[in-house]
């Protein structure tokens, strides 16, 4: 078992009852035990991840994903827990829509949902959302995400706002000004191909104004995938002059750059765009050096036909709540990063960024979510493996190293490909 | 030489072998417009679809001329009459020409990457007159034909392109085609309109007109796309027309034999002063004369006509 919360890494047995853990059990097995044994030797038992940032499009675009097969993704990639954004049809902006997918999700989901509800009515940029009513129905954080407020003293009035209830604002950090209309990295790659570029300075500078807002009035702020070299090297600046700030990173930038649009590859279209080899050596030493804290994939299905186009036109974004783990455990390999770093990226930390009571920890009487990964497993991410309703991945075919062997989310079995051991219905 | 290209779709992977027999088979070409008769019948039966989602008139009555001078039919569809307006996407509608059986598509998009984007999903050829920012192939080679006319050689000439390079696909071709066949480029622009990482191919990237000018062999002007600025990349056009636009005095700075060059259409007085546009070592017609030749042979090569002829 690895839990970085309780700082315990340790071979055992883990008892989970009436969907809590009980206790854990320290070397040999309990002398008698009534109920089902799962068998994870050679495995890690660790607490059920955490993906802080995807898009379930329920309400509104259930072509493109719902709250069910967004979920079935989730617990087979591992993740226990997600938290959607609010770019739905309508915008979770109500306590309706919140209510409306936390229902769903109890209801029907494979996963606990947390919504993170709109920091502006309709995402427009113009009026704060009524933070308190959508708290108080069940939303975690608050995010405009894909249309970051550009007003500055808006911004600035939902951050000290919020201040005093302690919720977070997570910033989709980006100048649109700056973006210039551009749809991959400002780089060689996107030049040559004649792509319009988008800068790195227009998540640096956004970055830079959110941190300074913060540092102004302070708040709690995370800052949502970040993608520049620039970008990472602020939060250490701004965690010294006192700011509460976190950050993610995004796995697939764990083995692309902005090469990877070579033949105008649509999949590797996404906003902030894969960059250059600098940002992504620099976001690996962030992983390592905790200057990041959490591994968030920004799930993001669109059907084939808004991929299949010329690539100016194409939509952002790719699934990857199936691929965030084994992507994430690549960084292993180089030895830098050891397995309860990378658990506390990938449940610890989100639960901690959004202040999740009894998630991201296996301590006693903590949820009973948790995740079996097998770290070793080898196989391949053919099409018949994806269970998002899009199939709009860069790694189709790609032979990857270890999955979620099992996913137990509240006591129940929700995912498995154990010997004996089956979903619970 | 063999041919085996399906597609034109741009030079980024030309050997200068295949320029020199697409050229060869635009001299072939070229003979044929001597004629009085200015037809043959080497693509008889076969059907061109000059498919152009973006405003173009020289390109597509080049590439209609070069079909209807080879016998061939000559279908043009713009976006403007289309379904396009209707909100069709690029793919359905490049799949509904295709159905109509046609041997070529000529596409000319807005987006960078849209014929090779189409390439993947229609099975009839496609030549790419022009996508986006990114290539413009049968301009990079009417401009290498031009040029061999000219100067009898590329090798060692020092050619300067100057203007908007960031949104042209013009430069994008002739980096490929002048640049492979040993030209040493230079580019120059406002900075905003030249990015610096194009330094990577190959090419000396410079602010200064005269520095590009200075002893150049060959002069391209490019035209500012004043459709495409939607924010200012330059304070005024009479501040860029002072800084990088061409005229007597810059000119006196080149070769004795310098030759000028523009794709068209010029913005007389912007890029190329009125005179310089006019004058004897101008060879802007001569560019449509060599688009003419070099897509017939483009639409020759790739309808795998016999021969043409004579």
């Amino acid at each position: 078992m690895i839990d970085p919360a309780s700082r315990r890494d340790e071979i055992g047995h883990l008892v989970l009852e009436d969907g809590k853990v009980r206790e854990f059990l320290a070397g040999e097995a309990p002398a008698r035990f009534d109920g089902q044994v799962i068998s994870a030797e050679g495995m890690w038992v660790v607490p059920g991840l955490i993906d802080m940032h995807v898009h379930l499009r329920d309400p509104g675009y259930e072509w493109k994903e719902d709250i069910v097969s967004g979920t079935r993704a989730a617990a087979a990639g591992g993740f226990t827990s997600v938290a959607c954004m609010a770019n739905t049809n309508p915008v979770d902006d109500s306590p309706e829509v919140v209510r409306y997918i936390m229902g769903k999700a109890r209801r029907e989901g494979f996963a606990n949902v947390f919504p993170v509800a709109a920091v502006t009515r309709g995402l427009e940029g113009k009026e704060m959302a009524d933070f308190s009513e959508l708290a108080d129905a069940g939303a975690v954080a608050f995010s405009d995400d894909g249309k970051p407020v550009e007003n500055p003293l808006l911004f600035r009035r939902a951050m000290e706002y919020v201040r005093p209830f302690g919720y977070r604002i997570l910033s989709h950090a980006e100048d649109h000004v700056l973006a210039g209309g551009g749809a991959a990295h400002e780089g060689w790659t996107a030049r040559r191909l004649g792509i319009p570029g988008i800068p790195s300075a227009a998540e640096e500078v956004a970055i830079a104004r959110d941190i300074l807002i913060a540092r102004q009035v302070g708040g709690k702020l995370h800052i949502q995938h970040i993608s520049t070299k620039m970008g990472v090297d602020r939060l250490p600046m701004a965690r010294g002059a006192g700011v509460d700030v976190t950050g993610e990173t995004a796995p697939h930038s764990v083995p692309q750059t902005a090469a990877a649009l070579e033949g105008y590859e649509m999949n590797a279209k996404m906003n902030p765009p894969l960059r250059g080899e600098d940002d992504r050596m620099a976001i690996l030493e962030g992983i390592q050096d905790g200057t990041i804290d959490a591994i968030a994939c920004d799930h993001a299905p669109h059907e084939s036909y808004v991929k299949k186009c010329e690539f100016a036109t194409a939509a952002n974004g790719i699934v990857g709540l199936q691929t965030s783990l084994p992507l994430s455990l690549s960084l292993l390999a180089g030895g830098k990063v050891d397995p309860a770093r990378l658990v506390d990226l990938l449940s610890a930390g989100p639960a901690r960024i959004l202040g999740l009571r009894g998630k991201g920890t296996l301590a006693d009487g903590a949820d009973a979510d948790v995740t079996i990964v097998d770290p070793e497993v080898e196989w391949e991410f053919g099409p018949g493996e994806v269970l998002s309703k899009s199939k709009n991945s860069p790694f189709l075919g790609w032979k990857m190293r270890g999955r979620a062997a099992a996913t137990i989310c509240g006591g129940r079995v929700r995912h498995s490909t154990l010997d004996g051991v089956s979903p619970d219905a | 030489m063999e041919w085996h290209r399906r597609h034109v779709l741009g030079l980024s992977d030309f050997r200068p072998e295949e320029m020199e027999f697409v050229i060869d088979t635009a001299r072939s070409m070229e003979e044929v417009l001597t004629r009085d008769i200015k037809k043959v019948p080497a693509l008889r039966g076969k059907t061109v679809v000059n498919l152009f989602f973006e405003a173009s008139t020289r390109t597509r009555t080049s590439f209609e001329m070069a079909g209807k001078r080879l016998s061939a039919d000559v279908v043009n569809f713009s976006s403007g009459t289309s379904s396009v307006a209707k909100g069709e996407t690029l793919l359905d509608t490049a799949r509904n020409i295709e159905a109509m059986k046609p041997n070529i598509l000529v596409v000319r998009h807005s987006a960078s990457g849209a014929a090779l984007f189409l390439s993947r999903h229609v099975s009839c050829s496609i030549i790419n007159a022009g996508d986006g920012a990114n290539e413009h192939p049968s301009q990079g080679l009417l401009d290498l034909y031009t040029i061999l006319k000219a100067k009898g050689k590329i090798a060692g000439l020092k050619i300067a392109i100057v203007g908007d390079i960031l949104h042209s696909r013009v430069v994008r071709s002739d980096l490929h085609s002048l640049g492979r066949m040993g030209a040493k480029l230079w580019l120059c622009g406002p900075a905003p309109l030249v990015p610096r990482e194009m330094e990577r191919t190959g090419a000396v990237v410079t602010g200064d007109i005269r520095e590009a000018v200075r002893g150049a062999d060959v002069i391209i002007m490019l035209r500012i796309q004043l459709e495409r600025q939607k924010t200012a990349y330059f304070p005024s056009l009479r501040e860029y027309s002072r800084m990088y636009g061409l005229n007597r005095e810059v000119f006196s700075l080149a070769k004795d034999d310098a030759v000028i060059m523009h794709p068209g259409p010029i913005n007389r007085g912007v890029e190329l002063s009125d005179e310089l546009a006019d004058c004897e070592r101008s060879l802007v017609l001569r560019q449509v004369e060599s688009g003419v030749a070099v897509r017939m042979a483009l639409l020759y090569l790739l309808a795998g006509g016999s021969h043409v002829a004579h």
